[in-house]
């Protein structure tokens, strides 16, 4: 019998019961999220388990949400069955006081440089990582520039004429 | 069948008005002699052999490749020969958008160079940053070392990057012997942080 999201729906809430939430299929990709404490929990029964088989970590990135407190920052995973090839996306949240979530290295070893990237532009400090440090950007980057509190620009520059570049000035 | 289209009246080569001689410098001259001065000379037998060092990291390097090559020809100058070594080289010519994380890099190739040296930056990355107006990206070379010539364009054609390999030529030709051992000088390295 094929997998379908009401399975592995039915399967998750077997298993988490009331913990998992926000089932939701936005452009039919199956979605849901967890608490953060249960993240490895829950990676680790969609890996194991003989239906679900989740054995592939295709992506792991975070999203900044300013205007939800105590859960600004989502750490998303995507997640693949190559036996019936099916993805799935799973969400934890984190307030951006303390963005702490617990690494998925030990289950998915792709998921090393993944996290050090999403630590780089999201600052999530991935406890238990074993290498937890900038990938991607230099070293000297005293702030995570992806998270929404900075803006798109460079505010170091002085030389650039804000009209041409469709702001500030007096076009807005 | 094919026509034959091409050499059918074959030319001899014109090699006698086809090779570009340098002006002479001013100088005193009689039966069997020339005098001039010293700085002339150099900056004469400088500017026409400068060894440029490519640093070509995106969309401006094509240009540059299109310049090197047979149409647009910058041999032609006397800049025939690629060094892909900084310690032989006198132009450093930077093509494209230098991230923050690569300046460091271009800084030590800077630095590498021997005295004198020039620097070409070619394009509006790597003049201003260009349209990367973002964290990554540095905002212009100028910020890491010093630039004698900039050329502007997204990317620039050909015959622009000819035009300010001329200007460092120029550059080149009418530079005091001094110059690299004066105070001014000192002080714009110094202002890079470079001894």
């Amino acid at each position: 019998m094929a997998l379908t999201s009401e399975i592995i729906k039915q399967r998750l809430t077997d298993k988490f019961g009331d913990q998992v939430t926000g089932f939701e299929e936005p452009y039919g990709m199956f979605t849901f999220e967890a608490p953060k404490e249960l993240n490895l929990k829950v990676l680790q029964f969609l890996f194991d388990d003989n239906e679900l088989k989740f054995r592939f970590l295709t992506d792991l990135c975070a999203v900044h949400y300013p205007g939800q407190p105590g859960r600004e920052l989502a750490v998303v995973y995507h997640l693949h069955n190559l036996v019936d090839n099916i993805r799935i996306r799973f969400k934890v949240f984190t307030g951006i006081e303390q963005p702490d979530v617990f690494t998925a290295t030990q289950l998915f070893s792709t998921a090393n440089w993944m996290e050090r990237e999403t630590y780089d532009f999201f600052g999530v400090n991935f406890v238990g990582h074993p290498n937890l440090k900038r990938i991607l950007n230099v070293d000297e980057m005293d702030y995570f520039p992806l998270r929404k509190e900075f803006p798109l620009e460079d505010q170091s520059r002085i030389d650039k004429d804000d009209e041409m570049f469709g702001r500030g000035g007096s076009i807005l | 069948m094919r026509p034959v289209r091409f050499n059918i009246h074959p030319k001899k080569a014109d090699i006698h008005n086809n090779i570009a001689i340098t002006e002479m410098p001013e100088g005193m001259q009689g039966e069997g002699y020339f005098a001039t001065s010293f700085e002339k000379v150099i900056g004469l037998a400088r500017k026409n052999s400068i060894w440029p060092l490519p640093f070509a990291t995106s969309c401006c390097g094509i240009e540059f490749m299109a310049t090197m090559g047979s149409h647009y020809d910058l041999a032609r100058f006397g800049s025939e020969r690629m060094g892909f070594t900084p310690r032989q080289c006198d132009l450093l010519m930077v093509m494209g958008t230098i991230s923050k994380k690569m300046a460091p890099i271009l800084r030590q190739v800077y630095l590498q160079m021997a005295e004198p040296r020039w620097v070409l930056s070619v394009g509006a990355c790597a003049s201003s940053g260009g349209i990367f107006d973002t964290y990554s990206v540095l905002q212009g070379i100028d910020q890491v070392i010093p630039v004698d010539v900039y050329v502007p364009g997204c990317p620039p054609r050909p015959e622009a990057i000819l035009d300010g390999v001329l200007k460092i030529q120029e550059l080149v030709h009418n530079e005091s012997l001094r110059r690299r051992n004066g105070e001014h000088y000192k002080a714009l390295l110094g202002s890079y942080g470079i001894e």
